[in-house]
């Protein structure tokens, strides 16, 4: 057989990238609908007829604004965390044992490196599909204001980064999927609920609010809502994407190790 | 210079992995030359994988030297890896793809364009005679299909070496027989081939120089007829006795064989000629039920070896 003149992959990174954007190309329909019924659902339930109780009780409303206004930066925050979250574990476990795709990735010219950037610049896309869906629906329900509250799409995108990046890198380490379901149980739903989506974050007892600090979802809330409210100043954001970008650093850290681990032994 | 010697393909001197305490390959030499179809032999868990996989890059050697094309995996494992066509003992597919698309895609890890991914998965789907399955998803496709589905995907690079890791196990003996049969004609082409197996007939088939491995060292090399040879008689003389017999003929077939193994189920007698053994057999009064002359194999090599049988 003829050799042809070797070449080492240029841009691995951007080949793993390919590999999910093939696949998502015969699933894609599916999940646009679902992107797009879920907050169709939550605003309608919570934000209008919850809101409708909360507000009746708040003649001011809750910093200022309705029910659903408050409410629907949060959910934005928590819908990026929760597409990172699933993105970041079934997804990785079919990889490494049930189809084994990145296995055959690291035969080709490969590395797990690339594996792992490939891997997030997908999840990064997913993302910013989702919240731009979302978005839109926010825009549809008079829950935003256009244009200023566009920013609030790259703010959902490091939110979701910041729950990937860790995620993928524990992800990675798991022989089964049987742990998958208490990070969903005990990580994301209980972030989901007391993250400052749904209430205030001052709402919570005073002790039980720097453990909020600490999650990323409550910066990343933060920061929707500050972009969806035009209440964001410019100090405040950087403090909330800088604990953002640090989740993801230390994530993409973890990652590059147990990545390794697992497909090179 | 027609008789200039070819640097050897893969180049190993005491070749080491461990995983912790355990070591599954300890200190193994073998070269490897362009063009041969070349054989790791030996049961489960003999370290076969293991050296397949330090040869294709993903995963480091605890010691030793090892060159694949010229080149050190520590250092050059992306560059080596352009080079080669990688068949997992496992199927690596990607089953929410077609069938085309597994292939497009690999290519693309290649860095082939799409028009050179089309082109080649076209010509590489009919060498494994699945070009009406083109559009199919994978989870339709039979083990067999599968399995020459992985085959063309390692050819999409148009290797230098292609790797494979138990090429076989689990198919049905057709689907094993038309396998066969296209490793055959990318020999044939020039293709180096390194395969590891636990069959003995896969062996004798494919391989022009095999290593026998066990408990992770290598305990014998050459070309299947040389085993054979050196380790084996020309023919033996296969004799099962009625249940309970067997354990009873304690030195009564003494000097009819030059060496006699005794299996739980059946005696095997190794010996230049098997029917003059079969007929002393008789001259001595003894009636096994069943008798079968039949040339040696690797398999009598092997048991030779180790005092164990292959497949157990």
């Amino acid at each position: 057989m003829a050799a042809t003149m070797p070449r080492v992959t240029r841009w691995p990174a951007v080949r793993v990238f390919e590999h999910h954007v093939m696949v998502y190309r015969r699933t894609w329909r599916g999940s646009i609908v679902t992107s797009f019924l879920s907050p169709v659902l939550f605003l309608s339930a919570m934000g209008l007829g919850l809101g409708t109780l909360v507000d009746a009780n708040n003649p001011g409303g809750i910093a200022g604004v309705t029910y659903l206004v408050f409410l629907a930066p949060g959910l934005l925050a928590s819908s990026a965390m929760q597409t990172a979250a699933f993105e970041s574990t079934y997804p990785i476990m079919s990889g490494m044992v049930w189809m084994k795709t990145y296995e055959a990735m690291v035969t080709s010219p490969i590395a797990p490196r690339s594996v792992v950037f490939g891997q997030l610049a997908w999840v990064a896309t997913r993302l910013t599909i989702v919240a731009s869906v979302f978005l839109g629906v926010m825009f549809a329900f008079g829950a935003a204001t256009f244009p200023s509250a566009l920013i609030a799409v790259p703010f959902a995108v490091l939110t979701g980064l910041a729950f990937a990046a860790p995620i993928q890198a524990f992800s990675a380490t798991q022989k089964n999927d049987t742990n998958f379901n208490a990070i969903f149980r005990f990580g994301i739903t209980p972030l989901f609920i007391f993250s400052g989506t749904f209430f205030p974050v001052t709402q919570l007892p005073i002790y039980l609010q720097p453990i909020a600090w600490l999650t990323p979802l409550y910066h990343g809330v933060a920061l929707s809502r500050g972009a969806a409210l035009g209440t964001l100043d410019l100090p405040t954001a950087l403090i909330h994407i800088g604990v953002l970008i640090a989740f993801i650093a230390i994530g993409i850290a973890a990652s590059l190790v147990t990545f390794r681990r697992r497909l090179v032994s | 210079m027609p008789n200039e010697p070819r640097p050897a393909l893969i180049h190993a001197r005491a070749l080491t992995k461990r995983f912790g305490e355990m070591t599954a390959v300890d200190a193994i030499d073998f070269d490897v030359a362009p063009g041969e179809a070349f054989g790791f032999l030996g049961p489960n868990g003999a370290g076969k994988t293991s050296t397949m996989r330090m040869i294709g890059c993903v995963s480091p050697r605890s010691g030793g030297t090892l060159e694949v094309l010229g080149m050190d995996p520590d250092h050059d494992g992306p560059a080596i890896r352009a080079r080669l066509g990688v068949i997992p003992q496992q199927d690596t597919l990607d089953m929410e793809l077609t069938v085309q698309e597994n292939l497009w895609i690999y290519a693309r890890y290649f860095d082939l364009s799409y028009a050179e991914a089309r082109e080649r998965s076209k010509e590489l789907l009919e060498f494994v005679q699945l070009q009406d399955r083109a559009k199919d998803e994978v989870q339709n496709l039979s083990g067999g299909m599968k399995r020459r589905l992985t085959i063309a995907r390692g050819l999409i690079n148009e290797p230098d070496l292609m790797l494979l890791d138990e090429p076989t196990t689990g198919l049905d003996p057709q689907a094993r027989h038309l396998l066969w049969d296209r490793l055959y004609r990318l020999k044939q082409r020039g293709v180096t081939l390194v395969l590891t197996t636990h069959f003995m007939d896969e062996a004798e088939q494919l391989c022009d120089r095999l290593v026998v491995m066990d408990k992770a060292t290598i305990v014998a090399q050459g070309s299947p007829r040389q085993l054979i040879e050196r380790y084996a008689t020309r023919e033996v003389l296969e004799l099962r006795f009625p249940q309970g017999v067997q354990e009873t003929l304690n030195g009564k077939l003494d000097g009819l064989a030059d060496r006699i193994e005794h299996l739980p189920d059946r005696l095997l007698l190794y010996t230049p000629d098997g029917d003059a053994a079969a007929a002393a057999v008789h001259d001595r009064g003894l009636a096994p039920e069943s008798v079968l002359v039949r040339r040696s194999t690797l398999e009598d090599v092997f048991l030779r070896l180790t005092g164990r049988t292959l497949i157990e």
